[in-house]
C-alpha cells in the first residue's frame, strides 16, 4: 500500500509540475460550467432544480480528457527507459499499475470536488433531489475509473503517447456510444448483450439515483480487466 | 551477498544474446564485464537485476533465487542502467526522495541520506535544478546517487563513468574500489584501463559467451605463451650480434628494430626465457647491453585476440 501511494504521489506531483493538471482542471470546470448554464437554464422554468445537464456534459468532457491524462503514464516510462529503474526497485507490477491508476483517479476526484459549487448554487434555486446528485457524482467517478483503466492499458502498449491517446478514444467510443447505438437497432439476445456493454446505459441508471449491483459489477469489471491487461503488458516486456 | 549465475540464457527471437553463461561473484569482489558492442553485457546485467526474465538458467543472491524472492532481492540491489534513464522533469532532490521512499528508508533518515548522497556525488550546486537541466556528467552522478542511496549490498553499474570528466572518473573509480571491499560489484566498461584499475576480476564476453575470466595478470598470461624481449647492444657490429643472437638455444626469431641503434626484437621458444643467455653472451664478447625490456602483452591485445573473429 505504501509503495502504491509513493507512486501516486510522484504522478500527482508530475501532473501539477507540468501544468497538465491546471490545464485540465481549468478547462474542465470552464467547459462544464459554461454548458451547464447554457443548457441548464431551464432550471428557471422547471420548478425542480437538477444537475442532469451538468452530468451529461461532464460525462462527455471526461471522456475526452481522461485519455490525455493517462496517455503519458506508461508510454513515457517506456520511451525514456525509466521503467527499467522503476521495476528494479522493490516494487511489484501491481503496485506500480495501481499507483498510476490511483493518481489519475485522485486528480479527477479533485476536479469533481471543485464542481460542488454548481451543486450548491443549483440547490439554492429550488428543491434538488440530493440522492440523485450524489449518485450522479458516483456515476462520474465510476465511468472515469473505467476510462482511466482503459487509458492506462493503451498507454502501456507502445512508447508513443499519441498512440496511447488515440487507442484509448477508439476503445472508449465503443463503450461510450457505439454499443448503445447498435443495441437500439438490434433486438433479441445480441441486442441485450450490447445494451449491457454500453457504458451510457449503466451511467444513466446510476445517475438517475438507482444504484444497482449490476451496474457496479459492470464498472468494476472494466476497471479490473484494464488493469490486468496493463500488468500483462508490463510482464510481457521482460520476456 | 554472493551472486551465482548458472547456465543463464536470454534469447531475443532466435538470437541468443546471452548463451549458457555461468559465473559467481563473491562479496568483496569487483567484477568487470568487457566485451565488444552487442556482446550481451547489458542483457546479463538486466537479467541479474530482474528487469529481464531469463529463458533458461537460474540467478541466485546468496540462497535467494530471483524467481522466488524478487522483491526481497531488489532491496539489496543498487542499479545504474545503461544510458542512465531519469525523470527529466523532476528536481534532483525530489527524485532522490522518491527513490529513498521506494527503497523503504525510514522517514526520519531520508533527509540525511539525501544530503549524504548529494555530498558524495558532488551535486551540491545542482540539487535544486530539474534533472533535465543538468549536464550529462551531472545526470550520471544523479544516477549513481539513486543507486547508492539505500546502501545496497550489491551494485550493478552499466558503464558508470560514461560522460564524466577526468576528475570525476578518478573519484568514481576510487569510490567503487572503496565500496567494493564490503559489497558485491559488477560493472561494465569499454575503457580497459578502467576495468584493470578498479576490478579484482575481469570477464570478457563475446557473442553471449564468456571467453575469458580471471585477474588482469591471468588474462595476459593466457595469450602470452612466448617471451618477447627488446634489447639494445652497443660496441658491437650489428651483423655479428645478429648471428650470435640466433645461435642462442632458446631464441626462436631475431628481428631488427632499428639497425642504426643496434636494437633487436627477440622472440623465445615456447616456455623458454633467453634473458640470462643474452646477458652471458654480452659479457663473453665484451659488448655493452644497454637495454633489455620484456614486451608486456597489453589487455588491449588480449581483448582483440579473444573478440575478433
Ligand atoms: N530488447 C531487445 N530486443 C531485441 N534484441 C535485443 C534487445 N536487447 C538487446 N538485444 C540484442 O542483444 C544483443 C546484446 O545486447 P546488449 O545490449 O546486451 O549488448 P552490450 O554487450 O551491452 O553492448 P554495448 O557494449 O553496445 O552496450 C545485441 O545484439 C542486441 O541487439
Ligand atoms: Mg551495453
Amino acid at each position: 500500500m505504501k509503495q502504491i501511494w509513493i507512486i501516486s504521489r510522484r504522478e500527482l506531483q508530475s501532473f501539477f509540475n507540468s501544468l497538465m493538471a491546471y490545464i485540465i482542471l481549468v478547462t474542465f470546470l470552464g467547459f462544464s460550467g459554461f454548458f451547464t448554464w447554457l443548457f441548464g437554464s431551464d432550471v428557471f422554468f422547471v420548478k425542480q432544480a437538477s444537475l442532469q445537464s451538468f452530468f451529461g456534459i461532464a460525462y462527455w468532457t471526461l471522456f475526452f480528457f481522461i485519455p490525455a491524462l493517462t496517455m503519458r503514464l506508461f508510454a513515457e516510462e517506456n520511451r525514456s527507459g525509466t521503467i527499467e529503474l522503476l521495476v528494479t526497485k522493490p516494487i511489484n507490477d501491481w503496485q506500480l499499475v495501481l499507483g498510476k491508476f490511483l493518481s489519475t483517479l485522485l486528480l479527477i476526484i479533485i476536479a469533481l470536488v471543485l464542481t460542488l459549487p454548481y451543486y450548491i448554487t443549483v440547490a439554492n434555486l429550488g428543491p434538488v433531489d440530493h440522492g440523485a446528485v450524489w449518485s450522479g457524482y458516483l456515476g462520474l467517478i465510476l465511468m472515469s475509473a473505467a476510462y482511466i483503466s482503459i487509458g492506462i492499458f493503451t498507454s502501456s502498449i507502445s512508447n508513443n503517447q499519441i498512440v496511447g491517446y488515440m487507442l484509448a478514444l477508439f476503445i472508449g467510443i465503443f463503450f461510450q456510444i457505439i454499443f448503445g447505438l447498435l443495441a437500439g437497432n438490434l433486438s433479441g439476445f445480441i441486442g441485450s448483450i450490447l445494451d449491457y456493454l454500453s457504458l451510457s446505459t449503466h451511467f444513466e441508471s446510476i445517475s438517475r439515483g438507482v444504484i444497482d449491483t449490476k451496474d457496479l459489477i459492470y464498472f468494476l469489471s472494466i476497471i479490473f480487466i484494464g488493469l490486468v491487461l496493463t500488468e500483462g503488458n508490463l510482464a510481457k516486456k521482460r520476456i | 551477498m554472493d551472486i551465482i549465475v548458472e547456465n543463464l540464457t536470454k534469447k531475443f527471437g532466435t538470437q541468443r544474446a546471452v548463451d549458457n553463461v555461468s559465473f559467481k561473484v563473491k562479496t568483496g569482489e569487483v567484477l568487470g564485464f568487457l566485451g565488444p558492442n552487442g556482446a550481451g553485457k547489458t542483457t546479463t546485467m538486466r537479467a541479474i537485476t530482474t528487469f529481464l526474465t531469463p529463458n533458461e538458467g537460474t540467478i541466485k543472491f546468496g540462497n535467494l533465487s530471483i524467481y522466488d524472492h524478487p522483491d526481497e532481492i531488489k532491496k539489496h540491489i543498487g542499479y545504474l542502467p545503461e544510458n542512465n534513464p531519469l525523470y527529466q522533469d523532476m528536481p534532483v532532490i525530489d527524485y532522490l526522495r522518491f527513490c529513498a521512499r521506494l527503497q523503504g528508508i525510514k522517514k526520519s533518515k531520508i533527509k540525511s541520506k539525501i544530503l549524504k548522497m548529494v555530498d558524495l556525488c558532488g551535486l551540491e550546486g545542482e540539487k535544486h535544478k530539474k534533472i533535465g537541466e543538468l549536464s550529462k556528467g551531472y545526470q550520471q552522478r544523479v544516477g549513481l546517487a539513486q543507486a547508492l542511496i539505500h546502501d545496497p549490498e550489491v551494485l550493478i553499474f552499466d558503464e558508470p563513468t560514461a560522460g564524466l570528466d577526468p576528475n570525476q572518473i578518478v573519484e568514481i573509480r576510487k569510490l567503487i574500489k572503496k565500496i567494493g571491499k564490503e559489497k558485491t560489484v559488477i560493472l561494465s566498461s569499454h575503457i580497459l584501463a578502467e576495468v584493470e584499475a578498479t576490478c579484482d576480476r575481469i570477464m570478457i564476453i563475446n557473442k553471449g559467451k564468456i571467453v575469458a575470466d580471471g585477474t588482469s595478470d591471468e588474462l595476459r598470461k593466457h595469450t602470452q605463451g612466448k617471451e618477447i624481449l627488446k634489447i639494445t647492444i652497443e660496441d658491437g657490429e650489428k651483423n655479428e650480434i645478429f648471428k650470435a643472437l640466433q645461435k642462442i638455444n632458446s631464441v626462436e626469431v631475431v628481428d631488427f628494430i632499428d639497425k642504426n641503434l643496434n636494437s633487436f626484437e627477440i622472440q623465445s621458444k615456447p616456455e623458454m626465457s633467453s634473458k640470462k643467455a643474452i646477458f652471458k653472451m654480452c659479457i663473453e664478447k665484451a659488448w655493452t647491453l644497454t637495454e633489455l625490456t620484456p614486451f608486456e602483452t597489453k589487455l588491449e591485445d588480449v581483448f582483440r585476440e579473444l573478440t575478433m573473429n
